[in-house]
């Protein structure tokens, strides 16, 4: 078995049976197995009866790859798909709440907003609260740009990702 | 060609009680008696369980179900080890029973005992009623959330329309693909509630689990041309053959190119102990042969097994100049301790008997004589063992019991040095005669597995013993009121060296001779055993050994021996933990 030495960053869509206690399963086998996990995202599919799952996590690839295997030892999980590799949008969502009681950085902020295609959700005196989607990095460099103002509140909800054409990575 | 090899017990079937008239028709019953009808159907003829409040519907209506023989037992745990027993011996699913909360929680160790070494296991719990879920109810615990990490799979059930299926997916589960124990939890008025039963479900469907049965044709030619290039091949293999029933493909790939035979402690009584090409057990105390063949081996062989930390010792020295054909019905296996030149997924049998058509005969001369000159230090090991006058050896005795108890018997062992004296001392004569819980390392599972394995083997000349000792005994000893009440005729033999001494045996070599909380009091254990009523005997002298052994074999009921051995004997070859394999301590 080639032996790589090098921790990195893997997307992993997991298809899962919705039912009660998937999720913990699958949450507790990070734990127990000592799995470095950097985001979780799950939500319902196309199909009824199946939820989606989009896991970070990081690791040799060995290492990701028993992990794998070891997800698909839970009854629930139908279908395992480490997209890493494969030519993959993904996106993560942010709300923030930012700070804005000076005209000047109400100005900027939303000017921010325009550059990164933020939506503006909510505003008051002293506060402005946009929301934003993309790449993980461009949403970690809006956050970047805000952080200045303070931050008063944040929300993001990990990272999706999708294959791009037309394959499609289903639960069967 | 001749083939020498174990085969199992043939388990002849308990005699059939003819269900009444109505039994397997559809018709309206309520949850329990679905739970009984599910549990006939899959041919369930005992079970080992404890009353409680929650389950009180159910034992309302077991009387009516005599096909199902009810071990009542003194607590939970011993409970699931019977059941785990049962499981391991017949190679089908033990059933074991307690109610919600403490009921529920004391079978856990027995589950996790069964997880770790693969054994089908169904523990049945009952659970508060279902309005009273989550509210802290009395004798309300979580024990499907408790459970999760040891279990296969486990379901609470909270509709009387799911049971059926749940208790078939539930056996389905337990014994295929790699066997475990599996929970299903059932609140008290789901026991309660009637629904329409249309009869066992014949089927199961069940998308996110279809293990992998036949090997990969390619890969297991590329290993069979491996093998047939070897010149230093060795077989290692564990319980995956016992699991599979694989005792002749395994014999047949040893005998036909010559490749010695290395059995883990699970594995141990899947090929003949007397076998020429058998080198015994590897590992923290197996001995030195065969830690040297696979140090020294040019292919490892790996059948149903898992690179164990007890097996491999430092993996960084482990089989450093063998490639590794790795066999198993578990893909999470493959690559999880050691990397694998050849990985092959599969079920056992399947996977050798395809493996054996491209395998070349062999003599392996060579490598074989080789071994022999390692091997004569066990040989004399042995012999100084043996010799040691004025005291009655712990190894003699079990060298003994082999010999008169014949190749029939089956013995389960508790753990620690007796376990380990067993392991390297019995002669395996019969596949799958070893119950030892080898992975969790349970103290006080032999004798509740013993119950186990005695109810499940029919046939009773053949022998049932458990080897434990006076401190695994005293974890569970509850059961011999157990033992009477159902007249289970279990023979037990403690070897009583009044100290825990596995333990005792790492303070005196690793942790400075600080002998704190090894040493242990017990009862007269004649005296025990007579106030429940059972024969005892105690031994303390070399030449009532055999005499003793045949006497309380003979005894038409249970029985206990108490052998008095010495304190301070060692359990030889001893590697250091996270130590090579090839750095074995001899003596202290």
């Amino acid at each position: 078995m080639p032996t790589t030495l090098t921790e990195r960053l893997h997307t992993i869509i997991v298809h899962v049976e919705d039912e009660p206690g998937a999720l913990n399963r699958v949450v507790s086998l990070f734990r127990r197995r000592g799995y470095n996990i950097e985001s979780l995202s799950v939500g319902h599919t196309e199909e009824a009866s199946v939820s989606r799952m989009t896991l970070a996590v990081r690791g040799r690839d060995e290492v990701i790859e028993q992990f794998t295997k070891q997800l698909y030892k839970l009854l629930e999980v139908i279908k395992v798909t480490d997209v890493t590799e494969d030519n993959t949008l993904v996106r993560e969502m942010a709300i923030i709440k930012v700070t804005a009681d000076k005209p000047e950085s109400r100005t900027e902020i939303m000017q921010f907003c325009e550059i990164f295609k933020a939506r503006v959700l909510d505003v008051a005196v002293d506060s402005i609260t946009v929301e934003t989607s993309g790449p993980e990095e461009e949403v970690e460099r809006f956050f970047g740009l805000l952080r200045r103002y303070g931050i008063k509140e944040s929300v993001r909800t990990g990272r999706v990702a999708m294959a791009r054409g037309s394959v499609a990575v289903g639960a069967i | 060609m001749t083939l020498a090899v174990n085969t199992p017990l043939a388990l002849t079937p308990a005699p059939s009680i003819v269900p009444p008239a109505g039994r397997f028709t559809a018709r309206e019953l309520d949850g329990a008696r679905i739970l009984c009808e599910c549990l006939i159907a899959e041919g369930v003829d005992t079970m080992f369980g404890y009353p409680g409040g929650v389950l009180l519907p159910l034992y309302q209506v077991l009387g009516e179900y005599p096909e199902i023989r009810h071990i009542l037992v003194r607590h939970e745990q011993a409970g699931g080890h019977a059941a785990d027993g049962y499981g391991r011996v017949t190679n089908k699913v033990g059933v074991c029973m307690g109610t919600s909360g403490p009921g529920a929680t004391n079978l856990v160790t027995a589950i996790a005992t069964a997880h770790m070494d693969s054994a089908p296991l169904l523990a049945i719990t009952g659970q508060v009623g279902r309005a009273m879920i989550g509210r802290d109810s009395f004798q309300e615990t979580d024990i499907t959330g408790i459970t999760l990490p040891i279990t296969k799979h486990n379901w609470l059930v909270m509709d009387t329309a799911d049971l059926a299926e749940t208790i078939k997916k539930a056996f389905y589960l337990c014994q295929t693909g790699r066997p475990g124990p599996v929970l299903v939890d059932i609140p008290k008025d789901v026991f309660q509630t009637k629904t329409y039963f249309p009869g066992y479900p014949t089927e199961v469907k069940m998308r996110g689990y279809s293990p992998t049965i036949f090997g990969h044709a390619r890969q297991i030619k590329q290993a069979a041309k491996m093998i047939n290039e070897a010149a230093r091949p060795v077989i290692l293999h564990g319980h995956g053959v016992i699991v599979a029933d694989a005792y002749k493909e395994l014999a047949e790939l040893a005998e036909k190119a010559n490749i010695p035979v290395i059995s883990t402690l699970q594995g141990l009584s899947a090929f003949p102990t007397a076998h020429p090409l058998s080198l015994g057990m590897p590992g923290m105390h197996g001995s030195i042969h065969a830690n040297h063949a696979i140090n020294d081996s040019d292919v490892l062989i790996a059948i149903g097994m898992r690179f164990d930390d007890r097996v491999t010792g430092n993996l960084k020295t482990f089989a450093r100049n063998s490639k590794i054909i790795h066999i198993d019905i578990d893909p999470a296996e493959i690559g999880k301790n050691v990397a694998t030149a050849i990985p092959i997924v599969g079920d056992v049998k399947n996977v050798l008997q395809v493996l054996n058509k491209h395998v070349e005969e062999k003599t392996h001369a060579d490598w074989l004589a080789k071994i022999a000159t390692w091997r004569i230090r066990d040989t004399q090991r042995r012999a100084a063992d043996m010799e040691r006058r004025g005291i009655m050896q712990p190894q003699f005795i079990i060298q003994q019991m082999g010999e008169v108890l014949g190749g029939e018997a089956v013995i389960t062992v508790d753990v620690g040095q007796h376990q380990m004296w067993v392991a390297q001392h019995f002669n395996f004569r019969r596949a799958n005669s070893f119950i030892s819980s080898g992975g969790l390392g349970t103290m006080g599972f032999g004798l509740p597995a013993a119950m186990g394995c005695r109810l499940a083997i029919k046939d009773e000349t053949v022998p049932v013993w458990t080897v434990t000792g006076d401190g695994g005994f005293q974890m569970n000893s509850q059961e011999l009121a157990t033992l009477v009440q159902d007249d289970i005729r279990v023979k037990i033999a403690i070897f009583n060296n009044g100290v825990l001494g596995m333990i005792r045996q790492w303070q005196q070599v690793f942790h400075d001779r600080r002998f704190h909380s090894t040493p242990i009091t017990g009862p007269d254990f004649v005296k025990l055993a007579e106030a429940y009523g059972i024969r005892a005997w105690r031994v303390t002298d070399k030449s009532e050994v055999a005499q003793v052994i045949k006497e309380a074999n003979d005894w038409p009921g249970p029985a206990l021996v108490e052998f008095v051995i010495p304190e301070a004997d060692m359990v030889f070859p001893m590697v250091p933990p996270g130590g090579s394999n090839m750095d074995a301590i001899e003596e202290a």
